[in-house]
This record gives C-alpha cells, structure tokens and sequence, in this order.
C-alpha cells in the first residue's frame, strides 16, 4: 500500500486552526422561519423556476428545472408554501440580488415521494441526467455540474479517480466531519463516479492533519471491500485545489490548454460523492450541505444546513462573541467578505467564519513592491505575481493575459506572503473581470455589427427590388402603348390593303398580336401596384399623422391613455377580438394542463 | 557646370526610374487599417460622430479626415485604443460621455407605427403596424436613434443597471484613513 | 579580422550613434512607445542606413570624386537617402500597413535622421573603404535599433509605475533615455586593447 507521493510547487503553510469546529458532531441546524433558495446556485445556465407563488411545494421538490446540459436543478428544502418568486440578496460580494424562491416552512418538513434506483441497471446518460436533476455538483466550492464532469474524453481513459478530501483551507472542517461520520456513504458515492467514468484507480486524498477522516476512510473502504487508495498527503496550502492535488497523488501536471480527463485523470469533492449516492441511493436531491461554523464563536460547529436558509440565522448557532465585526464565507484564503447576514446559504456555502479584529486585524496599509519574488515563490501555478501585479494596476490587460492571468487560481498565497501587505488577487480579481466585460463587449459589438449589415444589405436589396418592379411596370406600360399603336397601324394597313396581299398582312399582326398580348398579360398584375402602393403611403401618412394627433390630446389629458377616445370602427373590431380572446380562455380553462407558467405569465 | 548637371539628372533618373517601378510593384489596394479601427468601434452605429455608421467613421480615421476623439459610446477607453493603435496623441472626449444605456419603450402609449423599427440600426425592435412594439434588449447597443422619430416619445433611455452577470471585481483602493 | 570586429562592436556598443554621438533621436523618442513599433522602426532604419552607407561610398567614390565634384556630397546623399527611403515606405506599405500606419511621420522621417546622413560622412572622415563602410552603417544601425528597442521595453515597463504627475510622458522619457546614456558610457574603452 505504498503510495508514491510528487509535490506541487510553491504553496504555504497557514495556522490551520480546525480544532475548535471538530469537538462536537455534525448538528442539524433547525428549520428557519424562511427560506430563501437562489434559483442559480452552480456554474451554467440559470434554472427556470417551476412553481408559483402561493404554491405548497414538498421537501425535496423541483422548483428550478436544469436549463441546457450545463445547469444543474434546484429543489425546495423543505416543505411550506412559495412566498415569493423575487430578487433577493445574494450569497455573493458584490451584495446584489438575484431570483430567489421564497419558501414559508409549514414544519412539517414532509419529503416528496423519494424513488432510490440502482444506478448499475440504467444507462449512463440516464445516470448523469437524474444526477443533474437532483442538482448534484461540485460541494468543493466551484459548484460545477458534477454530471458534465463525468463523460471521459473519447481518445483517453481514465486512469485515476481523485477523491478531493484534502481540505487545505483553515478553519473549515465541513468535508473532515463528512468523512469521518459519513465515510461509508461517501465510498459508495465514489463508485458511482467511478463505474461511470470506468476509472482504473481510485485516489482519496486527504491532507495529513486529519488522522480520523484519513482512519474513518480506510475503514469504510475495507468494510465495503474496495480497493480504493486512502492517501495521507502532506498538509500544504493549497493541496486541495484539483490541480495540485491530481499533481500529488499522481505526478500528472495538467497544463493550461488542457483539461484533466485529457490526461486521464479525474477529481471529484468527497461531500459530491456523498449527495451524488444520496441523491441515486435513497432519491434525495441535494437540498442540504454541511456548513463549518467557525471563528471568533462561543460554539463552532459543523452544521448539516438548508440550503436557502439565512446566514444570519445560522450564526445564531454558533453564537457570535460580542467583538464579531464581519463574516467570511468561504475559508479566509480564498473567501470573501458577506455584504449581509440576509445572503442564504447555498451550495457553494462550506464555510462561514466570524471575525473580529483581533482575530483577523485588517490589512496593514499597502507599500510599494519590492519585486521580492515571494510571491512567485509561492504561487502553485508557477506565475509570477509581482509582474501580473505590475500590469493589473496598470490597467495593461493584454499584458496580463501574456502572463497567463487565466491560470490564477485565485488561492490567495501570494497576498498572504508579500511582505508589502499588496492585496494582489484583488487585482487580479479585478484585471479578470475587466477582462471578461471586454471580451463581452466585443462580442456585443461584434454581433451588432454583424446586425446592421444584414439590415442594410437588406434595404438595398429591397430597394432593388423596388427599382425592378417599376422598371417593369414601365415597360409593361410601354408595351400596351405599342400594342395599341400596332394595332392602329395594322388596321389602317388592312383597309389599304388590295385583296391579294391582304392574305399576307393579316396574317402577321395576327401571330403578331397574340405574343404582345402574352407580354401584357405577364406584366399585367404588376402596373397596378404603383398606384396603390402611392395610395398605400399616402394612407400610411395620413394615419400616421392622426395617430400624432391622438397621442398629442392623450398627453394633454390628465390620464395619458391610448385606451380611450376609440372611433366606432375600433370599439368593432375591439369587441371581436375580445370575443375571440374569450373563447380561447375557456378552452384554456378547459385543459389547464396545457398552459404553461409563461403563457399563464401573458 | 554641365558635368555637374548630367551627374545630377543622371542620378534624378535613375532614381526616379527605380522609384516609378517600386509605385507599381507595391501598389496598395483597399486600406486594411479600416478593418483595425472598425474593430475597436462600438459598432453602435450611432452616428453621434457625424458619420453614418461605425464604418464610414473608421474609413475617415483611417483617411485622416477625423479626429479619434468623436465617439461617445466608445468613451475615453477607445479614445486611448485608438490613440495606441494610430500612434496619436490621446484627447479629451468631444461629447460628454453617457453611461451605457437600453432604450425602453412604454406600450401603454406606443401606437405602433414602426418608425421606431425603421430608425433602429441593429433590428432590435420588434412589433408591426399598429401593433405594440418592444426592445429586445440584449441587441439594443443604446444609440438613441430611435428616441427622435418616435412620435408619441414613448422610448426612454435608460442606464444598464449592475446586475449579478455584469458585474466586476473593483480595483483595489486603498483607505487613506488607514494608510495615515 | 579583428579589425572588422572592432568596426563593429564600436559602432553597435562604444560610439552608439544614438547614446553616445547623440544622432537620431527623434525617432529614438518619438517610436519607442510600443515595443513592436520599435522592432519595426529598427529595421526600417537598419535596412535604410546599411543601404544608404553602401550606395554613398559607390557614388562618392565612382561619381564625384573622379570628376572632382566633391561639393555636391551632401546633396547627392540626401537624394539618394530619400529615394531609398521612399522605397521603403511603398514596401512597407504593401507588406505591414499596420506598422506604416503606426510608424507615421517617422517613417519619412528616416529622410532627414542624422544618423543616417551622419554615418556616410563619418565613414568618408574615417577613410573607410567599402566593406568598413558597410560594416560601419550596419553596425551602427544595429546600434540604434539595439538601443531603440531597449528603451521601448523600459518605456512599456515605466507606463505601469508610480511616476509623480509632473514627470509623467516624455520628462520621465527623457531622464531615461539620460540613465541609458550614462550606462552606454560603461563601454568606453572596450575597443582599446587592439
């Protein structure tokens, strides 16, 4: 059972501070009074909501349906009736809102009839599909659909599954107390990830400040006879990133163009594993997440959490000490501050840690670089941050990107290092995002570029067109004259005739008149339109110029209406169309199965 | 003194000779600089810049007839690409700069008589005669064209709000409390 | 052999035409905002200089001097200078519209650089023969180009510092095309141990 073990490069080693959150078991934090579940909590498309306000929804029930392949489902966390469809805050920095299902517990906490399946009977797509639909993705934090990750490339097989228990971020224990509680789910869920990518090998890794998970581990996988690896890695932060670990565990470094499935390796989060066997096994979608309660608290705590449930009160669990001045979520390394205790948790929430000053003193003021190259040191990517440092706050972007900003993985190290206190991922954070609404800009502009000249190639060649059909339509116009003159000529030539040519010359305007009354004929529905078409705008005009004068007396009218002040000709046809809008309702009503939310919406 | 004058019309003709092939073998067609600017337009096809379309204004930069500093919806942003890419100094924006903006029509009051349609440069209207229309917002690139023809002045512009999709990380600042 | 070497490295390094004879320095500040414009406009002026040099000498020597009309030097190489300069500019035109459009008035400015029209006559002061005065003009246009684009690359550096308001654009330009000087003086005397 001798694992060899590589290194990643560069990395830190912070105070880890896991102690105080692994005294007591997971808890189950108790139902709030609402819950506020965000319709887009994973990386893709943005669920379409599925229920309606007053609705009674079940636990565990659909309310956002997976919008494309690259979206995962979200469900209610317990019982009650919809509130509310609306913006509500968001568990994100920015402090903005985003659609969110408002859901009033009934606390009865009822489940919706759960249905296990024995994923080995059904197909792999089928198996990925129910996965996405009961919203099961990335627990690490990145909240990537977990199904879009488990298709392995066509040309390469996978050879390892790595198992993400390493947990490198201080002060949270979220996947620790998983996987010493829940070790054996947690196997389970791994073959599941396993049969469906047919990996070869399975690596679980998890760092070597957690003896118990790594002890717990072992056991599950001896007790359900599996010959998966249980590896002790070194603690070093960041281990627990994907790229490093997969580095550690097996020696393959995935570069920057590629994706680790390219290299035959694979990494999934423990609690993924664990609400991927919950969600086939016992039918229940991911609806809850463990949550570390850590910090500046009278009782931190590992806490089995709603999702939607609010931040503010979850803390209440932990009981806050009095000097609490702000709340983290995420670990203090990659995490970011909470604009307000109103943010529900989500499925990216895997740790909230209060703060005081003492405990975390804010940031010493910033000094000018020195170009120590501690940063580069430490960066597990092999970056140099002094230099993206240099052009980020220069507002260099293309600079940046020569420098592979893309490849940051935001872990924070080389801020924690630098000796001049230089919030560096801020900037980098900020250089990103720049470079990202650039990117969509010029994708705006490139598109209504692309849109103003079609509709101009369009105009020209209605315009030709326009040109064609009046040319026609004078030439038609100058046929029928001919005609009329050839006739003319014809029959005065018939009269002078003498009987003996007269064979001949009748002849002729004879074969004559047929074809040029062909060519009227074929020109004949054109000429006509010119006319009309002058009445037409004309028409057009004078409406125009009516409607003007309408709306100019509705300004002027208290109640700007365009309701009112209907000639008798319009309240007609209003009263059709009413007519008909009615029997289309009834036959709505009569079939209600039929009506879609948006139609219903109209 | 004539020796002196053959040496030198010797020399003009030679020159001149080498320099009327070169014209010819190196001959430009077209200007791919037009494409270079256009690219960093904003392809709103305002006309705020006194040309009709982003095109045609590219073409004039290009051609040295306008000044790089004529387009509002680029902002100071693509003042200064410009500046970098034509190697000129960078100056002040002509007009003042807006903030991006949608325009928003108010269908109570639309009586539906297209001229909004017509004036759109990008087709971001919807609707038909007498019918009610509508901004299909995500194509709207803000141009304001459509705000003057309408006549009921039912269309508003108004400013793009932050939303979850496009908002960005800040530059860092520092607090100069705390740095005292 | 060596003699030749020396040519060189003193054009390139020790008498660099821009940092220690002070010739062309307007293109020297005026293109080095942009590395790549710096690339460019080094080899523009490398192939006009090296050109310029060759055909100077077999005009001076085939032209004027056999019928004593040693006068008309100036004239005769700044005509020449324009020509060839004129010829560059269609080329790149045709081949890098985006550097010809970027290069701007520097382009036909190569015209009137000193350096180009300076290193001719130095090569006739010198008594250089042809393959020197090749040597001479290429090393020298090395040399320009060589420091041309160092400067680009400090100047694209020196966008992203802290430089106070008043020293900001050419000033801050300026004290470092003066600190490159003062560098370049360091080779003095590399060519003295013949």
């Amino acid at each position: 059972m001798l694992q060899r073990l590589f290194h990643f490069k560069g990395g830190v080693k912070p105070q880890t501070h896991k102690a105080p959150s692994v005294q007591q078991p997971i808890g189950q934090a108790p139902l709030p009074a609402r819950l506020y579940v965000p319709l887009h909590q994973s990386i893709g498309g943005v669920p379409n909501p599925l229920v309606e306000v007053g609705e009674h929804v079940a636990k565990g029930q659909l309310i956002g349906g997976a919008d494309g392949w690259l979206s995962a489902a979200v469900h209610a966390s317990t019982s009650g009736t919809v509130l509310a469809i609306e913006e509500h805050l968001a568990a994100h920095p920015s402090g903005l809102p985003t659609l969110t299902v408002v859901i009033e517990p009934d606390g009865r906490d009822e489940w919706l009839a759960r249905t296990p399946v024995d994923y080995r009977a059904l197909p792999p797509e089928r198996v990925r599909e129910l996965l996405r639909d009961a919203g099961v993705v990335g627990l690490g934090g990145a909240v990537f659909p977990s199904h879009a990750k488990l298709t392995a490339a066509a040309a390469v097989p996978v050879d390892e599954l790595v198992i993400n228990g390493a947990e490198c971020e201080p002060y949270m224990s979220c996947d620790d107390m998983l996987m010493r509680e829940r070790g054996e789910e947690i196997v389970r869920g791994i073959a599941i990830f396993r049969d469906l990518l047919a990996a070869r090998r399975v690596l679980i890794g998890i760092e070597d400040n957690k003896p118990e998970a790594v002890a717990a581990m072992q056991q599950a996988v001896q007790r359900l006879g599996d010959d998966y690896r249980v590896v002790a890695v070194p603690t070093r932060y960041p281990a627990g990133g994907a790229k490093q670990l997969i580095r550690v565990l097996t020696g393959k470094e995935v570069p920057a163009s590629k994706r680790s499935t390219d290299l035959g390796v694979q990494c999934f989060n423990v609690a993924t594993a664990y609400t991927a066997w919950r969600a086939l096994a016992c039918g229940e979608p991911v609806i809850s997440r463990i949550v570390t309660l850590a910090g500046n608290l009278e009782q931190p705590r590992n806490w089995e959490v709603r999702l939607g449930t609010p931040l503010r009160d979850l803390l209440a669990l932990g009981k806050p000490k009095a000097d609490s001045s702000r709340y983290l979520m995420g670990g203090p390394m990659m995490g970011f501050e909470i604009p307000s205790l109103d943010a529900p948790v989500v499925k990216a929430t895997n740790c909230v840690i209060a703060a005081s000053p003492t405990m975390f003193p804010p940031n010493p003021p910033e000094m000018p670089c020195i170009r120590c190259g501690a940063c580069a040191d430490v960066c597990p990517h092999e970056l140099q941050p002094f230099e993206l440092y240099w052009f980020a706050r220069a507002r260099n972007f293309g600079k940046t990107q020569e420098y592979h900003i893309f490849d940051c993985i935001e872990c924070g190290c080389c801020s924690y290092v630098c000796p001049s206190h230089i919030p560096l991922v801020q900037y980098f954070r900020f250089a990103k995002s720049e470079i990202w609404s650039r990117e969509r800009e010029k994708n705006a502009a490139d598109a209504a570029k692309a849109r103003f000249e079609l509709r101009n190639a369009r105009e020209e060649r209605e315009l030709a067109e326009k040109a064609e059909r009046l040319a026609r339509a004078a030439a038609a116009r100058a046929a029928e004259k001919k005609v009329a003159s050839v006739a003319e000529v014809t029959t005065a030539a018939a009269a002078e005739a003498t009987p003996a040519t007269a064979a001949t010359t009748t002849t002729e305007p004879a074969a004559a008149a047929p074809t040029v009354d062909r060519a009227a004929l074929a020109t004949a529905p054109e000429p006509p339109l010119v006319a009309p078409a002058a009445d037409a705008q004309a028409l057009k005009k004078a409406t125009i110029v009516a409607a003007m004068e309408r709306a100019r007396a509705q300004r002027e009218a208290v109640q700007p209406k365009n309701t009112e002040q209907f000639s008798a000709e319009q309240k007609r046809q209003l009263a059709a169309v009413e007519v008909r809008r009615a029997a289309l309702q009834a036959e709505q009503a009569v079939s209600p199965a039929t009506a879609t939310p948006e139609r219903s919406a109209d | 003194m004539i020796l002196t004058i053959a040496i030198m019309a010797l020399g003009a003709l030679v020159l001149g000779a080498a320099l009327g092939y070169a014209s010819i073998k190196f001959k430009v067609e077209g200007d791919p600089l037009v494409d270079k600017i256009e690219a960093i337009l904003p392809q709103t096809q305002c006309g705020q810049c006194g040309y009709p379309g982003c095109k045609p204004y590219a073409t004039a930069i290009s051609a040295g007839e306008a000044d790089i500093n004529l387009c509002p919806p680029g902002g100071m942003d693509g003042v200064r690409k410009l500046a970098d890419l034509l190697g000129r100094e960078v100056k002040p924006l002509e007009a003042e700069e807006t903030p991006k903006q949608v325009a928003i029509i108010d269908e109570q009051t639309c009586i539906g008589c297209t001229l909004c349609i017509q004036a759109c440069p990008v087709d971001a209207i919807v609707g038909a005669a007498k019918q009610m229309h509508t901004i299909v917002e995500p194509l709207c690139t803000g141009c304001e064209l459509c705000v003057k023809p309408c006549p009921v002045e039912c269309i508003t512009m108004e400013p793009i709000t932050e939303n979850l999709d496009n908002w960005k990380w800040k530059y860092p600042v520092i607090e100069i409390k705390r740095a005292a | 052999m060596t003699h030749y070497l020396f040519i060189i490295v003193g054009a390139v390094l020790v008498n660099n035409v821009v940092l220690v004879k002070i010739l062309g320095l307007c293109p020297f500040m005026g293109v080095s905002r942009k590395l790549e414009t710096a690339f460019g406009m080094g080899a523009a002026t490398t192939f006009v200089l090296t050109v310029a040099t060759g055909a100077s000498y077999v005009i001076d020597h085939y032209l004027l001097m056999p019928f004593g009309l040693e006068y008309l030097r100036t004239l005769s190489f700044i005509v020449t200078i324009a020509a060839i300069v004129q010829m560059t500019e269609m080329v790149i035109q045709k081949t890098s519209p985006l550097l010809h459009q970027v290069l701007g008035i520097y382009l036909p400015l190569i015209t009137t650089n000193c350096a180009v029209l300076g290193v001719p006559l130095l090569n006739i002061a010198n008594q250089h023969d042809f393959v020197e005065s090749l040597l001479f003009g290429a090393g020298s246009a090395v040399g320009f180009s060589l420091v041309l684009v160092l400067f680009a690359g400090i100047r694209e550096r020196v966008e992203g510092a802290d430089v106070p308001v008043y020293f900001r654009g050419t000033a801050i330009a300026m004290v470092t095309a003066g600190l490159m000087s003062l560098a370049f003086m360091g080779f003095a005397g590399l060519d003295r141990y013949q």
